[in-house]
């Protein structure tokens, strides 16, 4: 059975008497990448971690369809690579889930790590370090993959490579759940949008009707590069 | 009557002769102190991963007791081992004073807090950069201690010569439980202080060398793995 849809009901999340995330309520379906836009402290990550089940909600519930272990993975915004070689920190998150550590070649194949595989993973650069957590996260043949801010700190090129493997696993079917502020990578991969501000989900439905008419001023001013906060 | 020149010279000739003495003496320093860092980080380095991933009440009570742990004067270990071991201690009737076993004990207790505190430290700072990725792998803090251990080994390393370095050249703790006795619980340390006494330089300045050698070789090879870390 699928693990999705996955229901969040007014979910909210307060640290020290600060409310941070208020009465989020959305849905998660298969299909196409759901992307998580907002501008920085708007609460993306938060509700990423939530999802993912990292935090615990301060207020509201999240729903799967069924828990199943094992059925998500998350890259993060600065990749965490383990002080072991690129082929080692592949053959890690399989052992960690019981899968077969042959998947790792193949799955640095697709990533293009092949050439790097006995290269220490710290020495990799930015840009290769997220690469292979994504070719982590791939191995691991995930249903839903959470993504936060994957190519932030990335120079175009190093990107371009990183939305390609989203794309490529989006392609496999994994759903793909990624929170961005970068507008034009939003439009280049969503299918479906949540727009966050100020901890608050403004708008959520398509990508092409919230690019096209958003609803809101807050997603108006953002989607004009307006909104700096 | 001796120049100091000349008991150098001829303490140069007892360690390059390779002296029976001096040869036995060596091997049981070695012997001692390698066997208390083995047992001190077969405990030590477990239990500082666990401390560095456990939550639990009176957690840093026990990181601080730990810590304030390691400025306890090895002689003041010796004299807690030796109430131990003595013929109306506790453990009196294990037979162990004045011999290897207590020896290795004592030298336990002086490099565990530091073996322990240290490993704490640097499975810390790493737990602090792997707990998301790890936890989004599903696995648990207890799970996580091997992999921290295993990815921290340049500074655990480290942290285990730094330990022996200390057990090699204390003499307070294996002075009072092992008894300087010839034969079988002198060691390098003891082995000096006592020809020093006696006025027998010649032994004392080549064991003198011989701890000398041990500790820039340590040092060495601490210096040499912190550079080939820093370099990947």
């Amino acid at each position: 059975m699928s693990t999705l849809p996955m229901r969040a009901a007014a979910l909210g999340y307060a640290v020290d008497g600060v409310t941070l995330l208020h009465d989020l309520s959305f849905e998660l379906q298969a299909g196409g990448p759901t992307v998580l836009l907002g501008s920085n402290g708007a609460g993306k990550s938060l509700t990423l971690r939530l999802c993912h089940g990292l935090l615990a909600p301060t207020s509201g519930t999240i729903e799967w369809r069924a828990e199943t272990p094992g059925t998500q993975a998350m890259v993060f915004q600065r990749p965490v690579m383990l002080r072991r070689s690129t082929v080692a920190n592949v053959e890690y998150v399989l052992g960690v889930r019981g899968l077969p550590k042959t998947r790792a070649r193949d799955v640095l194949d697709r990533v293009g790590l092949a050439p790097l595989a006995h290269r220490a993973a710290r020495a990799l650069s930015v840009g290769e370090q997220q690469r292979l957590a994504l070719a982590r996260a791939w191995a691991l043949e995930p249903e839903v993959l959470f993504l936060d801010e994957p190519a932030a700190s990335l120079d175009p090129a190093a990107s371009h490579a990183v939305e390609e493997i989203i794309r490529a696993m989006d392609g496999a079917g994994t759903k793909i759940v990624m929170a961005t502020h970068d507008l034009s990578q939003a439009r280049r991969l969503a299918g479906e949008v949540l727009f966050l501000h100020a901890g608050r989900l403004l708008e959520s439905g398509p990508a092409d009707a919230f690019f096209a008419e958003p609803r809101t001023e807050e997603a108006r001013a953002f989607l004009r590069g307006e909104l700096t906060w | 009557m001796q120049t100091t020149l000349e008991a150098f010279a001829a303490a140069g000739r007892l360690v390059v002769s390779f002296d029976a003495e001096l040869r036995e003496i060596v091997g049981r320093s070695l012997a001692v102190s390698v066997s208390a860092v083995a047992l001190a980080a077969a405990v030590g380095l477990p239990f500082g991963a666990w401390l560095a991933v456990a939550r639990f009440r009176g957690r840093r009570a026990a990181v601080a007791l730990l810590d304030a742990l390691i400025g306890v004067p090895p002689v003041v270990v010796g004299l807690f081992v030796y109430l131990l071991f003595t013929s109306y201690g506790p453990l009196g009737s294990w037979g162990w004073l004045h011999s290897v076993k207590a020896m290795v004990v004592a030298q336990v207790l002086v490099v565990f807090p530091m073996v322990a505190t240290f490993t704490r430290q640097a499975v810390e700072a790493l737990w602090d950069e792997y707990a998301d990725q790890l936890r989004s792998l599903g696995v648990t803090p207890r799970q996580a201690i091997p992999t921290l251990l295993y990815d921290a080994r340049p500074q655990l390393v480290t942290i285990l010569l730094a330990g022996f370095g200390r057990a090699i050249g204390e003499v307070g703790a294996v002075f009072i439980v092992g008894g300087n006795i010839a034969h079988a619980t002198r060691v390098m340390t003891t082995a000096i202080a006592l020809e020093t006494s006696k006025g027998d330089l010649e032994l004392a300045l080549g064991l003198g060398l011989v701890l000398i050698a041990i500790a820039i070789v340590v040092h060495l090879a601490a210096h040499l793995l912190r550079r080939r870390e820093r370099a990947a």
